[in-house]
């Protein structure tokens, strides 16, 4: 009878062992941390994609004769800062560097987008098929800009679910499976403080 | 009576009190829900009924019907799925992200190739957009996607004729989708497999039935006796599998398979008597074999009258949208 109850009790370690693997999540984390990190990649993707329509854009828009120097120099500029800056992997799992990253791409959004603005105010440049289709195309990464950031927030939301909740948050606290870094509001500050309105002037 | 007075009048004091907090509580949920309500009020993804929706009513009968079967027999023919909506207005949201959030939904496309093409019309915001899923980005790319809106569509839909921007549109469209070489249909629908039996996970369905089964039965066997014991571990045994694969008939097989070896362990002579329960019980599995097969997506280009989304396309933000 002993011997018995020790043989149930030996066969109960060993599948609570085996089962434990797979139910405390072990294979969701690799799951969801790969999947981050495929949504990450399409994030870089689509980044990259814009940054090589800039030469485009500013070839096309230099043929323009006196177009606004100050505006084309900021976009080359953020160009160059966001292309130059290093994407390590430590990038996803450090907020800081995670912000700085998106602080030079949102650099580069607005100088792209003040770029559009003030092409308008020149005829010849809006009558330019070729600008045209420029727009058109750094419309269409715009857009897939965002979808493939809120894809990889939705995908870090799931994993930082499953590394956060019990039970699966023991896994990540013995494995160190840290929650991930999100993507915020570039210019919360910005976007909050409620806009000036002056008919004065 | 002047001793219940005052009890009286503190009791109605607080009751108005209560009454006035009541009522001012009951005004800031509803301040608080309709500015939530005006807040947030996308307009909701429509059911996909058909591949020509319009919910304006301005297309006529015979318009929808042409357009349709336009559609119907490019998707039989090629394989690829094109949806028109035309809707009164996706305000407050662009047109752009409305038509993202239905390609999300709708995964229009060969599950297998991914190909889907959306046409959005917003007419009373003037606007519209073309949105091919990612596999077709190279067949229909964003430049492409602008001057069929700028060059076909837009020039019909100023002299009213939206029936006919939309027919010149989607032929334009799916002239260029023929240009691709997308697997055509028949090749591509007989690969398909059932999304179910794609996700199971038998790693931790062998570990299961190793590992656990043997224990399972031995503790439940002690515990219930014999006979129960082996029907409650094979039964047990069904619904981990059934719960973690998703599949019914494969918890219908694990349920067997855990009866029968739970059976075997004990080893009796009278195993066979039990075994026989056994396929009594087993009876009831035959009904759920269709379980797994009916997981099958409903693959759009069967023909037939009803349309069903694919369910493949990848909706990654390309296309184009444009104003008239």
């Amino acid at each position: 009878m002993n011997c018995i109850a020790m043989r149930v009790s030996a066969w109960m370690a060993t599948a609570a062992l085996a089962l434990s693997l797979t139910g405390c999540g072990y294979n969701d984390f690799q799951r969801l941390d790969e999947q981050t990190s495929s949504a990450w990649s399409e994030v870089l993707n689509q980044y990259q994609r814009r940054a090589d329509l800039v030469p485009n854009i500013v070839a096309t828009v230099k043929g323009e004769a006196n177009f606004e120097q100050e505006t084309l120099t900021k976009v080359i500029e953020a160009r160059a800062k966001a292309t130059s800056f290093q994407i390590t992997p430590e990038v996803l799992t450090n907020p800081q560097a995670l912000q700085q990253f998106q602080a030079m791409q949102g650099q580069l959004s607005s100088a792209l987008s003040r770029l559009m603005v003030v092409s308008e105010q020149y005829p010849n440049l809006k009558a330019n098929q070729g600008f045209a289709d420029l727009r058109v195309q750094l419309e269409g990464t715009e857009n897939r800009i965002t979808v493939a950031r809120n894809r990889y927030i939705a995908a870090v939301k799931d994993y930082n679910i499953l590394a956060r909740s019990f039970p699966s948050n023991l896994t990540a606290m013995v494995l160190g499976y840290a929650p991930k870094a999100n993507f915020t509001v570039a210019n919360e500050a910005a976007i909050s403080a409620p806009p000036k309105v002056d008919f004065g002037k | 009576m002047l001793k219940t007075r005052p009890i009286g009048l503190h009791g109605w004091s607080s009751l108005a009190k209560g009454l006035t907090w009541l009522l001012l509580s009951v005004m800031a949920w509803v301040t608080l829900t309709l500015s939530s309500a005006w807040a947030q009020a996308l307009v909701p993804v429509p059911p996909l009924t058909a591949r020509v929706m319009d919910q304006t009513g301005t297309l006529a009968p015979g318009d929808v019907a042409a357009l349709e079967q336009q559609l119907k027999a490019f998707e039989q023919q090629r394989g690829t799925q094109i949806v028109v909506l035309v809707l009164p207005s996706t305000a407050p949201e662009d047109i752009a992200d409305f038509t993202q959030r239905l390609g999300d939904a709708w995964k229009i496309g060969r599950r297998e190739v991914g190909d889907g093409v959306l046409l959005v019309v917003a007419l009373n915001d003037r606007r519209l957009r073309i949105a091919p899923a990612k596999s077709l980005e190279g067949a229909v790319p964003d430049l492409a996607a602008q001057r069929i809106i700028d060059q076909v569509i837009t020039p019909a839909f100023r002299r009213g004729d939206v029936a006919g921007g939309l027919r010149e549109g989607l032929t334009h469209l799916q002239a260029r989708i023929e240009g691709e070489a997308l697997p055509l249909p028949a090749a591509g629908g007989q690969g398909a497999k059932t999304p179910g039996a794609a996700e199971v996970d038998w790693l931790n369905l062998a570990v299961l039935l190793l590992v656990a089964l043997p224990v399972v039965a031995g503790v439940l066997r002690r515990v219930l006796g014999q006979r129960l014991g082996a029907l409650a571990s094979g039964g047990a045994v069904g619904v981990l599998a059934w719960s973690m694969t998703g599949l019914l008939w494969l918890g219908g097989v694990a349920a067997m398979l855990g009866l029968m070896s739970a059976l075997f362990l004990q080893a009796l002579p009278s195993a066979a008597v039990r075994r026989s329960q056994g396929r009594g019980r087993g009876g009831d599995f035959p009904g759920w074999g269709g379980g797994g097969s009916g997981h099958s997506g409903g693959w759009g280009g069967s023909g037939g009258g009803g349309f069903s989304s694919g369910g493949g396309g990848d909706f990654g933000g390309g296309g184009a949208s444009g104003s008239w």
